[in-house]
């Protein structure tokens, strides 16, 4: 808590510190340009916003439960229940999309609520307790699908994934999930670094007594950030949903990667720093990775290999930075 | 971490948390029990079966017998999985049938599992990257170069080297043995060895380790070596048991999250410095007694996931719940 408060004075005397995902971000698509020149065309870097929207989501809502000190890996399989249950609710019917969606977000708040309440009350570790919610998140998505999920998403379900704006000046064209994804993400960032709740969640990650001896309600703030998570998880479905079509594996390696994308915006893990906007620069850059190894034709082998070898770099740089500076 | 309030445990009278695998061992041993005789299938309740049950999850129990190493000095192993599919392709691969490559294929295989855990352990220790981090990076690196060079069952296992998963002596598989060995090896060395107790005071406090003179970064690595090494023998149990190896048996068993499971329903702490194999142990039973409660009782696979995921929170939350600290 002490230094969130603390660099910035001493960011502003002395030249800004650019987070360096920013700079990796920026190099990454300077890579995709060169690759591709259609990229700067709104088509390309609209389809690609469009594409990283529902990974960047998930990375602000998880950006929550790392800072606080936690992680949440029930996200993945969240995702594909939304996925699957909404395509079993709404049963083809265009018009239940109205009960549908907002009933998916209760469900994301539900699942958030009970992993904080399984973490605070029951004491669980988080790594424990959100592997267990992902397991049995999963066996529902089977159960109720029957294993093998039918009918599709009706349109106006998928909307959301799906849709365009079209004839917007300038850029031509929105997707909807753009807009879901500047709205959701403003909000996010809004509720952590300028509201007393995110400074509350730093204050936990950091140091959960010296956090309660000060006054805040530790477990209030937990359940909170594991809700924001779960929410961010519904909407990350309803996104996916709406381009990816209906399976059991939609949102599988989807929590992995989200808390790979907080990792890269310099969350720390097991709390006490990170930031919402790095997150999502954070998920943009492994989105960018993924582009670049995909216009290079490497083959599923090699992108997994270069994912594991940047997370670790990431990290291993992380931590050297951090020594040197002493913060 | 821990609050000022933490109540000091008592110096005598009943430890819960010592008791507490075995409490949790009993209860699965006593439903098992009841649902064989409730459903009227009294068989499963001989020692053949029993002995069959165990059979079921060896390469789980040496996989966390490994894992049980790295949690107590407060790192996780969750490369585990895909260095099984890799040992157990590299070790059919290079075996391929001949029984005088036996002995180079086990080499290799073992020598594979040193690597992956010197590089973790670095990783850890010298890099100071976050080791749930370090070895996700690690697991995708190996599952890549893996599939890079197999998509399908790779070479072929002589039937010299399937005595390892099938062979008996008396009544009791030979893999069942082998697992009691280790776990005793295991226990011994963190029982009676220097290096045990080292592995507890890292676990415990590392810095304060540090300042009593242990060289912390070295006992990391060596438990991340023997953590991958277990994970290699799986691998090669694995192998004699399919006959070939796969690029995709250690991903399908879930080896990584669940020995993680297994470990902490045994009583050892995430944290560090608390634990021991006896409890990985029971855990193990309790995982295999578990499943084939569900088997007996034909519970849908699809809601076995359900109550496997319910079971693994509530079975760790048996222990937590009496704990005063902040959990991460």
């Amino acid at each position: 808590m002490s230094d969130s408060t603390a660099r910035p004075r001493a960011a502003r005397r002395r030249l800004p510190r650019v987070n360096p995902v920013w700079l990796l971000l920026a190099a990454l698509i300077l890579a995709i340009v060169f690759m591709n020149p259609g990229f700067v065309e709104p088509t390309g870097y609209m389809n690609f916003l469009k594409r990283a929207a529902p990974l960047a989501i998930l990375a602000a809502g998880q950006v929550y439960v790392i800072v606080s000190g936690g992680f949440d890996l029930s996200v993945g399989s969240l995702i594909t229940l939304v996925v699957v249950g909404s395509s079993m609710l709404t049963n083809n019917d265009p018009s239940a999309t109205v009960w549908v969606i907002p009933l998916m977000l209760a469900l994301g708040l539900g699942v958030g609520a009970v992993n904080g309440a399984i973490v605070c009350f029951l004491r669980v570790p988080s790594l424990i307790a959100t592997l267990g919610m992902m397991i049995t998140l999963n066996g529902l998505a089977f159960l109720w699908s029957g294993g093998a999920p039918r009918g599709y998403l009706p349109d106006t379900f998928r909307f959301f994934g799906r849709e365009l704006i079209k004839d917007v000046p300038l850029v031509r064209f929105i997707p909807v999930s753009v807009i879901v994804l500047v709205v959701v993400v403003g909000l996010l960032t809004w509720l952590m670094h300028r509201t007393n709740l995110g400074r509350q969640v730093h204050a936990i990650g950091d140091n959960p007594v010296a956090a309660r001896l000060a006054g805040v309600a530790v477990n209030r703030v937990r359940i909170t950030a594991f809700m924001l998570s779960g929410l961010s998880g519904a909407l990350a479905g309803i996104l996916l949903g709406g381009f990816a079509g209906v399976s059991t594996d939609v949102g599988t390696g989807y929590e992995l990667q989200a808390i790979t994308a907080a990792v890269l915006g310099g969350a720390q893990l097991l709390g006490g720093r990170g930031s919402v906007p790095a997150a999502v620069g954070g998920a943009l850059a492994l989105t960018a990775i993924f582009t670049l190894l995909n216009f290079l034709g490497l083959p599923q082998p090699v992108r997994q290999v270069v994912q594991g070898l940047i997370l670790i770099a990431a990290v291993a740089l992380a931590m050297h930075r951090r020594e040197e500076t002493g913060t | 971490m821990s609050l000022a309030e933490d109540t000091p445990p008592r110096a005598t009278g009943f430890r819960f948390e010592r008791w507490a695998p075995l409490i949790l061992l009993a209860g699965a041993a006593l439903i098992y029990v009841a649902v064989a005789i409730g459903t009227g299938q009294a068989q499963y309740l001989t020692l053949d079966n029993l002995i069959a049950i165990l059979g079921r999850s060896i390469a789980l129990g040496i996989t966390a017998i490994g894992q049980t190493f790295v949690i107590l000095v407060a790192s996780i192993d969750l490369s585990v999985a895909s260095l099984i599919s890799a040992t157990a392709v590299l070790a059919s691969v290079v075996m391929d049938g001949a029984p005088a490559m036996i002995l180079p294929a086990i080499l290799a295989a073992l020598a594979l599992g040193a690597l992956v855990g010197v590089c973790n352990g670095l990783m850890v220790s010298a890099l100071k990257v976050n080791p749930l981090i370090a070895t996700l990076g690690m697991s995708l690196i190996i599952q890549g170069c893996l599939s890079a060079f197999v998509s399908n069952f790779a070479g072929k296992v002589p039937v010299a080297f399937q005595v390892f998963a099938y062979g008996e002596i008396g009544p009791f598989p030979l893999a069942l043995i082998f697992l009691a060995l280790m776990a005793a090896l295991a226990w011994a060395v963190l029982r009676f060895t220097r290096f045990g107790s080292d592995i507890y005071a890292v676990g415990g406090n590392e810095e304060a380790a540090r300042f009593a003179g242990i060289k912390t970064g070295r006992v990391v690595i060596l438990t991340h070596v023997i953590c991958s090494v277990c994970a290699a023998i799986a691998g090669l149990y694995l192998a004699s048991r399919l006959r070939s190896g796969a690029p995709w048996i250690g991903s399908d068993g879930v080896y990584d999250l669940e020995s993680i499971a297994v470990v902490v329903i045994g009583g050892t702490v995430l944290a560090g410095g608390r634990g021991g194999i006896w409890g990985t142990m029971a855990g193990m039973l309790i995982f295999s007694l578990i499943d084939s409660v569900f088997n007996i009782a034909g519970v849908d696979s699809f809601a076995k996931q359900v109550l496997r995921g319910i079971i693994i929170v509530a079975a760790v939350a048996f222990y937590a719940i009496r704990s005063k600290r902040i959990v991460a």
